[in-house]
């Protein structure tokens, strides 16, 4: 049941890159267009799809879910793996470029904000 | 003792998992006992990593952080783009589509204005330090989208190889500066609830900046602004070779 689960994870993930790379090569652009978002959206529809059949064990819940649970860990090795040395020593255009734009855009979340209806 | 080595090579992915555990474990004590808990123990361990990384890059010279240590090549894998996508994909569990279809319209607003937003910015950052020929501009401003934008825009408008490291650079600075900074401006900017996330992975853009960062912010909702995130760096492939790069072409080529 568990490895379901993951299979599960697995298939919306491929289908989901597939899509993506897809998109890339239809926009004639080097590049995964949203296949990551791709493969999300095919996860939500999957699961709601399963539970509303009564086919969605929860064991195979577990089987994503300890990837779920694993995502932090990854982030951290993926910070490791960074070329900081670079960032830090590419000089002052770099550094500018990286942290003006960071700030105008906080500036304007407050502003698109506004656009979502919150949720009650 | 080289089989040692040997032995820690041969076996690299589970190295990676054993040291951070250990960086993991280190970070939730420190953040008891020194911060009481105000800086997340996650915070403190991407922030550990991202230290290493640069320990790396000093002691090997090479490009990929401590995975260039040779008993340490495991945390490639394991912090490569396929566990980082497929650990992401697997947090979708259990987000509400429902919210997602409903910020849709906002998310995709946030998408096109932090695209352009920040190339303008990165645009304008490259003519003030002395830049005149559009494809560097061009180039450098693509650099303050994200780190895969950069490269690819600077190869289709033939950029100098030095202007594209630069926006490389850039880039990077930028998925840092989004990781450590998230939890603390999180506050001030109403970034507490589904729908602000979809909008802050949206502008920000750079998919493990913005993972990373909600992640030490609040976990449940890393699903939401990584939804948004991803599209962010193929809208800006699609934008900055091509309109964007032509719109700087009319200002900058006499």
């Amino acid at each position: 049941m568990l490895i379901r689960g993951v299979a599960l994870l697995a298939a919306c993930f491929i289908i989901g890159q597939l899509s993506g790379e897809t998109l890339g090569r239809l926009l004639h652009i080097d590049a995964n267009v949203g296949g990551v978002g791709f493969a999300m959206l095919l996860l939500i529809l999957a699961q709601n799809w399963l539970e509303q059949r009564g086919r969605f064990h929860p064991e195979m819940e577990e089987g994503v879910m300890f990837w779920s649970k694993m995502y932090i860990p990854v982030i951290v090795a993926m910070s490791a793996i960074q070329n900081v040395r670079v960032a830090l020593s590419s000089g002052l255009v770099a550094l500018l470029a990286g942290i003006i734009p960071v700030l105008v855009c906080l500036a304007v979340m407050p502003l698109l904000s506004k656009l979502s209806p919150k949720a009650a | 003792m080289d089989y040692i080595t040997t032995v820690l090579v041969k076996n690299g992915l589970v190295v990676a998992f054993l040291v951070t555990g250990i960086v993991t474990y280190c970070s939730e004590y420190l953040s008891k006992v020194l911060t009481n808990k105000k800086i997340p123990g996650s915070a403190i361990a991407i922030f550990t990593g991202l230290v290493l990384a640069y320990i790396g890059g000093v002691v090997t010279g090479g490009t990929k952080g401590i995975a260039d240590i040779k008993q340490l090549s495991g945390f490639e894998l394991m912090g490569g783009a396929m566990f980082r996508d497929f650990a992401i994909v697997s947090t979708a569990m259990g987000a509400s589509f429902g919210i997602i279809k409903k910020t849709g319209l906002a998310g995709i607003v946030s998408l096109f204005v932090g695209v352009i937003l920040s190339f303008l910015v990165g645009a304008i950052i490259a003519v003030v330090m002395g830049y005149q020929d559009a494809a560097s501009i061009t180039t450098i401003g693509a650099g303050a989208c994200t780190f895969v934008v950069g490269p690819v825009t600077g190869t289709a408008v033939g950029a100098s190889s030095e202007v594209v490291a630069i926006s490389i650079a850039a880039g990077v600075v930028k998925s840092i500066l989004v990781t450590i900074g998230t939890p603390f401006v999180a506050r001030f900017i109403g970034l507490n609830n589904p729908q602000a996330a979809m909008i802050y992975g949206g502008l920000m853009g750079t998919t493990s900046g913005v993972a990373a960062g909600l992640a030490a912010t609040d976990p449940k909702l890393v699903p939401y602004g990584a939804m948004t995130a991803t599209f962010y760096t193929g809208l800006g492939c699609l934008l900055c070779p091509s309109i964007l790069y032509i719109l700087v072409k009319l200002c900058f080529n006499s």
